[in-house]
């Protein structure tokens, strides 16, 4: 339970994840389109894995980076089923 | 060492970030925005875990973050040109200022029906915000 880095700097590290992903939410509220918001989505999901890096750093504990590796699965999975949705929308061939 | 070059690593990997979400947020249409964020975004975590493999030298939360970077590289490519197929397929259209349309190009060479998705039938909030 000790930290592998010092703190004041994960601090920094994870106020700098949270503004991106401020800019994220920004951008999955106010996209014009559907496929704007799944990219913003893809994007939010990346960026959740580095907050599980920091705070594995943080705390020392490993299993921070099993939560990584199955959210980058899952969040891979949820965005190809996204654009096969949008792509689908408008054709039927 | 180890440390530093795990901030240094940290600290560019979170510069990538912020700059790809900032992509995100002001470049003009779809397409650019798919650009910019996913490869921003996918060399800045990818330069995280990087910095996690060096702070937590030999251990097996290091061993993990290479295996999370390998799925990062081997996904994030394929999520971002699934996305772009289908917005184009969907009738997003291209910003204005766009110079160059070989995808289009190729589509309505092959499909004449895809005529569907021209400006017509495009649905009505496709207007770039800026």
């Amino acid at each position: 339970m000790t930290p592998l880095l010092p703190v004041p700097f994960l601090m920094i590290a994870l106020a700098a994840l949270l503004v991106a992903s401020f800019l994220c939410l920004y951008r999955i509220g106010r996209g014009p389109t559907a496929p704007d918001r799944t990219v913003a989505i893809d994007i939010l999901g990346t960026l959740v894995v580095g907050f599980c890096c920091v705070m594995a750093l943080w705390t020392g504990q490993d299993f921070y980076m099993n939560i990584a590796i199955a959210w980058a699965l899952l969040s891979f999975i949820g965005t190809i089923a996204l654009a096969k949705y949008l792509e689908g929308r408008y054709y039927d061939e | 060492m180890n440390e530093i070059a795990a901030q240094w690593f940290i600290g560019i990997g979170l510069a990538f970030d912020l700059f790809g979400t900032i992509g995100l947020v002001r470049l003009p249409d779809v397409y650019n925005r798919v650009q910019a964020a996913t490869k921003c975004v996918t060399l800045g975590t990818c330069m995280i875990l990087l910095g996690v493999l060096l702070g937590a030298w030999g251990g097996a939360m290091g061993a993990k973050a290479v295996l999370c970077a390998v799925f990062l590289l081997l996904t994030s490519p394929v999520a971002a040109h699934a996305i772009a197929r289908g917005a184009y397929r969907s009738g997003v259209r291209l910003w204005q200022g766009s110079v160059v349309d070989r995808y289009g190009e190729d589509i309505h060479a092959d499909h004449p029906r895809a005529e569907r998705a021209e400006p017509d039938q495009a649905p009505a909030d496709t207007e770039p915000d800026r």
